[in-house]
């Protein structure tokens, strides 16, 4: 179980959180919804520590993740998985290195073993067989999967995905959202994804929240989110142009 | 003029606290020396990056800074002292000076920087977020291959300058004194004596960790994308150039 309480980020003077409140359940699989810019990939980036916060704490399995020595962090970091919005695949390594890290660095399997692991979760994420490739000869959307299968190496028991189909064609969408259900269903993990793809929301969550503004402004299942009455939620949804919320002009 | 003053303290301040999270980062990396064979395969590929790949380069000033020690020595013996004794002063200052400070130097331009922007790099496309990410501490699996072959290399790499330095002053001493072999190189061994390579050596290690160490910290601040990394680049050249003068005063005066 994943506690968020009343978490604050600010950089500089441009203040991204404001006072966030989320509780994510085990098995649970939650969306997170909202605009371009709005800080859901800060937010999952303190999940894990890689951001810290300026107010407001993080529960990881009623650990403080802030307070943690870094042997204690680096226990918990091994038990998430983190897709990355743009990857990050390491461009120096091959894409079978890239996914075999993890095992390299924290297992004691053998070769074999890792390659067999490897061919495993790229057959998972449907790009068999480009072991040898280098990060530099992929499109986006097949970096975007090696990532996952990175990220999945491991087993974690929470999965967090930052726009998992973002860059991918429908079919593909559709078949990592597949993916995200049956990780969540065969092997129980708690998944937290950020999209702002809404065929991708309907097919994956149990619960979808809605950040705006730096606060969670909405929480309810897929079927809530059609009916709600809550004007920035409905247009966000509808994809409408007109609506309380409206793309500022820049100050220059 | 109260804005300039303003601003030089400003860069002194900047200066100290970047020094000092220099030698947090250092400490940082110590931490990691007992787990050096796990990461071997790391640092073999930085020892290769960092050192082997630097030979040209080394060869290339080493010579070129020994022909230009002795034409100046000459001058300045000209006409008082025998050119009996070239071999000795060209040496020396190429053993406790020349070798180590102009062989750090262009270590700077070309290892600090490509460490800054390789790690530069690293940041602002989230690869170093990813290692923490799986748990993997950066410093141990980035800094520590460099840092290390920085501190090993560095020394190395002097020790060819050296050579092909004295050598590069023969040549001039050959061609344009007629000075022959025996004499110039006779001089270079009356004069020798192990300090002076030593405490050439004991520079050297200093900078070579300094401008790895530099590189690395750089490397890791940077922020804002491919601009960001240009300048990163920019910045660890000069700090590490600056600290690298600095040091070679401070380590002057320790040593002699
Ligand atoms: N390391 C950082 N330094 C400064 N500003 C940042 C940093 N990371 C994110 N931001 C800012 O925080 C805001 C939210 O970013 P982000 O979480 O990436 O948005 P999104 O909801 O699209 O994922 C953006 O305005 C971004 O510019
Ligand atoms: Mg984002």
């Amino acid at each position: 179980m994943i506690e968020i309480n009343d978490l604050h980020k600010s950089f500089g003077s441009k203040v991204v959180l404001r006072g966030v409140n989320l509780n994510i359940e085990n098995g649970e699989r939650l969306v997170i919804i909202g605009r371009s810019g709005c800080g859901k990939s800060v937010l999952l980036k303190h999940i894990i520590n890689l951001l810290q916060p300026d107010k407001g704490y993080i529960l990881v399995d009623e650990i403080a993740i802030r307070k943690v020595g870094q042997k204690d962090l680096f226990f918990l970091r091994k038990q998430f998985g983190f897709l990355f919005q743009g990857a990050a695949l390491f461009d120096s390594m091959t894409v079978a290195e890239n996914i075999s890290l993890p095992l390299v660095e924290h297992t004691n399997l053998s070769q074999g073993e890792m390659d067999r692991k490897v061919a495993e979760k790229l057959d998972l994420v449907g790009l068999p067989g480009i072991e040898k490739l280098k990060p530099s000869e992929l499109s986006g959307g097949m970096k975007k999967r090696v990532g996952l299968a990175r990220a999945i190496i491991l087993d974690p028991k929470y999965i967090l995905y930052d726009e998992p189909t973002t860059g991918l064609d429908p079919i593909m969408a559709a078949n990592i959202d597949k993916l995200i259900v049956r990780l969540s269903e065969q092997l129980k993990v708690t998944s937290i994804v950020v999209t702002h793809d809404m065929q991708s929301v309907e097919k994956v969550a149990d619960r979808v929240v809605m950040l705006h503004n730096g606060i969670i402004i909405y929480s309810g299942t897929v079927s809530d989110l059609k009916t709600t009455n809550n004007e920035v939620v409905h247009q966000f949804v509808n994809a409408e142009a007109e609506g309380p919320i409206q793309p500022k002009p820049h100050k220059y | 003029m109260v804005s300039f003053i303003t601003r030089i303290g400003a860069n002194s301040i900047r200066f100290v606290r970047q020094t000092g999270e220099i030698f947090i980062m250092l400490g940082k990396t110590a931490r990691y020396a007992g787990q050096i064979w796990r990461t071997r395969k790391l640092i073999v590929e930085q020892l290769m990056e960092i050192g082997v790949k630097s030979i040209p380069l080394v060869i290339f000033v080493g010579l070129f800074a020994g022909a230009v020690a002795s034409v100046q020595t000459a001058y300045q013996l000209k006409g008082f002292v025998s050119y009996n004794y070239l071999g000795a002063a060209t040496s020396v200052a190429i053993f406790i000076e020349l070798g180590p400070v102009l062989t750090a130097l262009v270590a700077a331009g070309r290892i600090g920087a490509s460490i800054a922007a390789e790690l530069g790099t690293m940041r602002v496309t989230e690869q170093i977020d990813a290692l923490e990410a799986l748990a993997i501490d950066p410093i141990r699996y980035l800094a520590l291959p460099r840092i290390l072959s920085g501190f090993i290399m560095i020394p190395l790499l002097t020790v060819i300058a050296d050579f092909v330095g004295i050598m590069g002053a023969y040549g001039v001493a050959y061609l344009n004194l007629d000075l022959p072999s025996e004499i110039f190189f006779g001089s270079v061994k009356d004069f020798f004596t192990i300090m002076n390579v030593m405490s050439g050596i004991i520079k050297a290690f200093v900078f070579g960790g300094v401008t790895a160490i530099v590189g690395c910290y750089v490397g890791f601040s940077t922020e804002g994308g491919a601009e960001g990394v240009g300048q990163a680049t920019i910045r660890a050249f000069v700090l590490s150039a600056a600290l690298i003068l600095l040091n070679d005063y401070i380590l002057s005066v320790i040593l002699f």
